[in-house]
């Protein structure tokens, strides 16, 4: 007996039982099996490729694209390149996407809370609302959405809506003021930066004063005062070089000011209310998180129902209510390239088109993977960032 | 204890009777006050959303039921009469209710589809139900029986396999029986003691490799053109094969027997499936730009949800390895496709897989979405089964590990099943997701049922202003009685589970 346990404990391990050495041997085949899988289909596509007399390489980025695209924010026509084009659909997507997160929080939050209302009319609505929009189709709520209300619903520009002159709604779109900028402008904008900047330190002195004082400070209409009102001062400042270019109603449509496509309107729609069902269970899931003890000591400290609200019940909320929130903001941009279905011409829409005009399906892939990679990351980065800075500090 | 040390003064023997609840907290006012009316704000936003919600249920209903048409055989019986406002079209979605249901499937066949949805119901509907027993055979005939059913019953089967197809599996199923003595002997021993036929295996596998890169050349012999390599492939694998399996039933005795027999059933049931996917069954064969409808839905749905499972778990498992290449190639995966969007995906599978493929070889349309579907699906399987896994205390483990398991032991006898379990509701919540994601197949050219709806509603023959609203009405409510019993089911399943745990 003593000797077979001398046997072991002396002997090596043979190399096949040794668990470092089976790992190893394990991970080089794993990577021998992908790198010959990726020789074997580096072949084919360099061989299909050469076959169909391509190869691979973005010069043609630089040619000219040849189509319109009827919603630019940058100057774009068909005279310009491929690149160009791409930048374009890159910013729609993002326009798209940075409004409807917006929208769709906002919306989520009302129903969220609708849902835990104790008036049992609105429980009632905000949980039919949920469950109806989040069990239909994106897709279909897009078509639906663009098809009946845009299109059938609205008048054609000859009955269009008319508020005040100013606007225009009809099935060709919203006509709203576009603001031009003349020459001074930026004044403006420094009144935002010097307004930011005054908030922050405004926050912080507050903070420091009800740290040691304890009289707070009503930082948020403060700071959201200063943001509205330093641009201004900043403008007039300058001569108000904005001047507003309003829509002017002609005989069959208008011409002049900002048109909002119907394409634009129907995805906004839809993106933000499907979204929206998906924030509103995060955020009752949140609330509900918070145990009622913390809102009956809130009470028992003499804090009114809107202190308890916002400086105990909140801040724990948002912590279990920010990480799904990043899964489904990133859902929203991902989403957003529905719209290739109805036409707005986001980035998959405006990358297609370039694909069937140059038969680029390899680099507009990549250029896909890259950008909405790089803004998931991006998203996830801030998020990150942002649950980190609510998350509870423990001893 | 019979005389009393002391007098009860008083026990009550009756109950106390009833008293009414007080003043104001019975009867509808209370009901109304409490719920509707607590404060002015409250009693706004009720007599607010009321008003909406009254509205809203009054559009649909006049819409849907009391100006509907309802009978009819074209557009005309559909067009509002002058100065009205019309109601919904139901002849519109009679007609075309069986494209919706079963796209351009040749209506003489549609049994065939009906027949499949019903094995699938009738697999289902007991592998949800808890107290069913035979779950392990259930999922058996689910994952493996019915896939090749539904496959061969739809496109009508008798596939032409070739000599090559054959000998490709035969190949490949000699070359896992070399591993016989491995599993039954453990690595060492099943390699060592069986040295001649490791090598064969390798030197097989060797020109393999070879045959792939350089190309199946026929060489002429006595005036046949003979694949001399496939062939001498084959054979060395059948000697290896065969020096495997006696080494198992020499070395191992019964055990080795028992295993030895059960490979060999595994590899007739292969070679089964392979004739039962090449036989005749005379079926017209029905091609897959024909299929359509809620079963096109339905296929790449139950496809992907199905092929996204086993992917997923593994993926799942290589997240979690402690090996760090196996750990970064699946986390670079599941990241990868988690960021991008399914319509890329899809373009991606659509485009780019013609270009990785051969040149010659070609695949479906349906196919390739199909695979663009499953390996997006297992990115967001992974993640799901990852967090089952993650529930799993750490106890479990060392327990398999004291009773002497292996690593896959451990998994597949101990870990899986309880981590599958804790999963299975957000499963039921992927395959909801990807239900509704489904549609997006229409962007690469494939007709489900929103698909199907939308080309419908182009049709001149049914133009009219209420043709649309109708058939979006009853595209909803089927997309939403699947999703939310579906939803209910999961939640049902969750609920089950915390009340076990709870225990």
């Amino acid at each position: 007996m003593t000797k077979d346990v001398t046997a072991i404990q002396g002997d090596k391990v043979p190399m096949w039982n040794d668990p470092k050495a089976r790992a190893l041997a394990i991970q080089v085949a794993v990577v021998a099996i992908l790198a010959v899988a990726g020789l074997v289909i580096l072949r084919n596509t360099i061989s299909n490729l050469s076959r169909m007399g391509q190869n691979f390489g973005f010069a043609f980025l630089t040619k000219t694209s040849g189509f319109d695209i009827f919603q630019a924010l940058v100057p774009y026509s068909s005279e310009s390149t491929y690149a160009r084009a791409l930048a374009v659909g890159l910013l729609n997507t993002a326009l798209i996407s940075s409004l409807c997160v917006v929208a769709s929080t906002m919306l989520g939050f009302v129903v969220g809370v609708m849902r835990l209302s104790k008036n049992r009319l609105a429980a009632r609505i905000g949980g039919i609302y949920v469950e109806f929009f989040r069990n239909v189709p994106l897709l279909l709520q897009i078509f639906v959405w663009y098809s009946l209300i845009v299109l059938q619903t609205l008048p054609p520009p000859r009955d269009a809506y008319d508020f005040l002159g100013l606007s225009y709604l009809s099935n060709r779109g919203f006509m709203v003021p576009r603001p031009l900028f003349g020459a001074g402008s930026s004044s403006g904008l420094i009144g935002l930066l010097v307004a930011l900047a005054a908030a922050v330190m405004l926050r912080r002195w507050a903070r420091r004063r009800l740290e040691e004082t304890g009289r707070s400070f009503p930082t948020v209409a403060v700071s959201l005062a200063l943001l509205a009102l330093l641009p201004m001062v900043g403008l007039l400042l300058a001569g108000l070089p904005v001047r507003l270019d309003f829509p002017v109603k002609t005989t069959f449509n208008f011409s002049g000011g900002l048109v909002i496509a119907p394409e634009f309107i129907a995805l906004f729609l839809a993106l933000s209310i499907y979204h929206a069902t998906y924030i509103a269970e995060a955020v009752r899931a949140g609330v509900s998180a918070v145990s009622r003890g913390q809102t009956e000591a809130a009470q028992a400290l003499g804090l009114s129902p809107a202190q308890a609200l916002s400086n105990v019940v909140v801040p724990q909320a948002l912590r279990v209510i920010i990480p799904p929130l990043a899964t489904i903001y990133m859902g929203v941009i991902k989403n957003s390239s529905l719209a290739v279905a109805i036409g707005y011409p986001d980035l998959v829409a405006v990358g297609g088109t370039v694909m069937n005009q140059t038969g680029r399906a390899i680099e507009i892939v990549l250029i896909w993977m890259l950008v909405y990679l790089s803004l998931s990351l991006t998203t996830s980065v801030f998020m990150n960032w942002f649950n980190a800075r609510m998350k509870l500090v423990e001893r | 204890m019979t005389d009393m040390s002391f007098q009860v003064p008083y026990v009550r023997d009756q109950e106390a009777p009833r008293l009414p609840p007080p003043e104001g907290m019975v009867g509808i006012a209370h009901w109304l006050r409490e719920g509707y009316f607590r404060s002015v704000g409250s009693g706004l936003v009720t007599l607010v959303l009321g008003a909406l919600a009254v509205w809203i249920a009054w559009r649909v209903i006049d819409f849907a039921v009391l100006r509907a048409v309802w009978t009819g055989g074209s557009r005309d019986a559909c067009l509002p009469a002058a100065g009205t406002a019309a109601g919904a079209c139901w002849p519109f979605v009679a007609d075309r209710f069986g494209q919706w249901l079963y796209g351009f499937y040749p209506i003489g066949e549609r049994w065939r589809v009906n027949l499949c949805f019903l094995a699938g119901l009738m697999l289902i509907v007991p592998m949800l139900t808890p107290s069913f027993p035979w779950k392990m055979q259930n999922a058996l005939l689910l994952l493996v029986v019915f896939p090749l059913f539904t496959l061969v019953m739809l496109t009508g089967g008798n596939f032409h396999l070739s000599i090559a197809d054959y000998a490709t599996t035969i190949g490949f199923l000699l070359f896992l029986t070399c591993l016989v003595p491995v599993w039954l002997l453990g690595l060492a021993q099943g390699l060592l003691r069986n040295k001649i036929g490791a090598w064969l295996a390798g030197v097989a596998f060797v020109l393999w490799l070879a045959w792939i890169f350089a190309g199946p050349e026929p060489v002429a012999i006595g005036g046949m053109a003979v694949p001399l390599l496939p062939v001498s492939i084959l054979a060395l694998l059948a000697v290896s094969a065969f020096l495997a399996v006696r080494l198992a039933i020499k070395g191992a005795g019964r055990p080795g027997i028992v295993v030895a027999a059960n490979w060999g059933a595994v590899c007739l049931a292969a070679l089964a499936i392979l004739v039962f996917l090449d036989a005749d069954f005379g079926l017209v064969t029905v091609e897959t730009a024909q299929w359509g409808g809620l079963t096109l839905t339905l296929v790449v749905s139950v496809t992907g949800i199905i092929a996204s499972l086993p992917l997923g778990i593994l993926l799942a498992l290589g997240r979690r390895s402690t090996m760090p290449v196996i750990r970064i190639v699946s986390i670079c995966f599941i990241e990868v496709v988690r960021g991008l969007p399914l319509i890329s995906v899809l373009f991606m599978a659509s485009v780019m897989l013609p270009l990785f493929l051969p040149p010659g070889v070609n695949f479906d349309k349906l196919l390739r979405a199909l695979i663009g579907v499953a390996l997006f699906s297992s990115a967001y399987m992974a993640e799901v089964v990852r967090g089952g896994l993650q529930a799993i205390p750490k106890g479990q483990y060392e327990g398999a590990m004291s009773l002497g398991l292996s690593h896959w032991q451990t998994m597949i006898k101990i870990i899986l099943p309880q981590a599958l379990k804790i999963a299975i509701p957000n499963i039921v919540g992927n395959f909801i997701s990807l239900f509704k994601d489904t549609t997006l197949v229409l962007v690469v050219g494939l007709f489900d049922l929103l698909g199907m709806a939308q080309t419908g509603l182009r049709d001149a023959s049914w133009a009219t202003p209420t043709t649309a609203p109708t058939g979006y009405l009853v595209l909803a409510l089927i997309y939403w009685a699947f999703c939310f019993s579906m939803s209910r089911y999961a939640t049902f399943t969750e609920r089950r589970l915390n009340s076990a745990r709870a225990r």
